[in-house]
């Protein structure tokens, strides 16, 4: 699956702390590094959920998270930015989406963090379908993700 | 001219492939969601007019007015719920 020094998608488990290190252990100039971690919920509503599988379109997938790090690039102060993101099959509180952002001070990095977490949930071709012990079913798209990322002046409909 | 189809989650499932190529007469993507609703079988309710799908083609979003050009990736999916 689509590995960079900037996106990797896999279905493997990821190491934080590694992650974490790779963006600035070799790099003086960082003094702040913001990271993000999403991990699978047991709850959706009323719901216990007994598994996770995660759909994404291979290709596109990739590109437009290297889109989206090449906007964070342009808007904010930042050294250096990494998504990842776990397909296939995930269980009730694994790891699904790490995002880490450098930079010389806290606030910028803290900025882009949110701006890519915002741009992924609305924009990246994934797909999450729950299993339950009702069946499964796949997962909405909430119109609080768009308004999330129209507050970086940025109108995409999705949901 | 000759396009290749991809269809992701939900879409997939109720059309019950992932790709296929096909040959259109449509010269955009709202004319190619036509012809293939026509075609019946599960595409009219797969596709349907007023249900949230989301286009891509060339692996870049479009909206439904973009062009086709031959050799085109054409995907339908709905929307997305990654993160």
């Amino acid at each position: 699956m689509g590995t960079s020094a900037r996106v990797a998608i896999q279905t493997a488990d990821f190491d934080v702390a590694q992650e974490t290190a790779l963006l600035h252990a070799a790099d003086g100039r960082v003094g702040a590094v913001c990271t993000f971690l999403g991990t699978v919920r047991q709850r959706s509503g009323a719901d216990t959920i007994s598994s996770m599988e995660l759909e994404h379109y291979p290709g596109m997938t990739e590109q437009a998270i290297e889109a989206m790090i090449d906007q964070a690039m342009a808007r904010f102060d930042i050294f250096a930015a990494r998504v990842v993101h776990r397909v296939g099959l995930l269980q009730p509180t694994d790891q699904i989406v790490w995002v880490g952002v450098s930079s010389a001070h806290r606030g910028q990095s803290f900025q882009a963090c949110e701006f890519l977490m915002d741009y992924l949930k609305t924009q990246a071709p994934f797909w999450k379908k729950e299993q339950t012990p009702q069946g499964a079913h796949w997962v909405d798209a909430r119109a609080s993700d768009d308004a999330a990322l129209a507050r970086w002046g940025i109108q995409a409909r999705n949901a | 001219m000759n396009i290749t189809l991809r269809y992701f989650a939900s879409i997939r499932e109720a059309l019950g492939t992932g790709s296929q190529t096909w040959q259109t007469q449509a010269n955009t993507v709202a004319a190619l969601r036509d012809e293939l609703m026509a075609q019946g079988g599960a595409y009219p309710e797969a596709l349907a007019r007023g249900k949230a799908i989301r286009v891509a083609v060339n692996q870049v979003m479009v909206e439904e007015s973009a062009a086709l050009t031959d050799g085109a990736e054409v995907a339908f999916f709905p929307p997305v719920t990654g993160g």
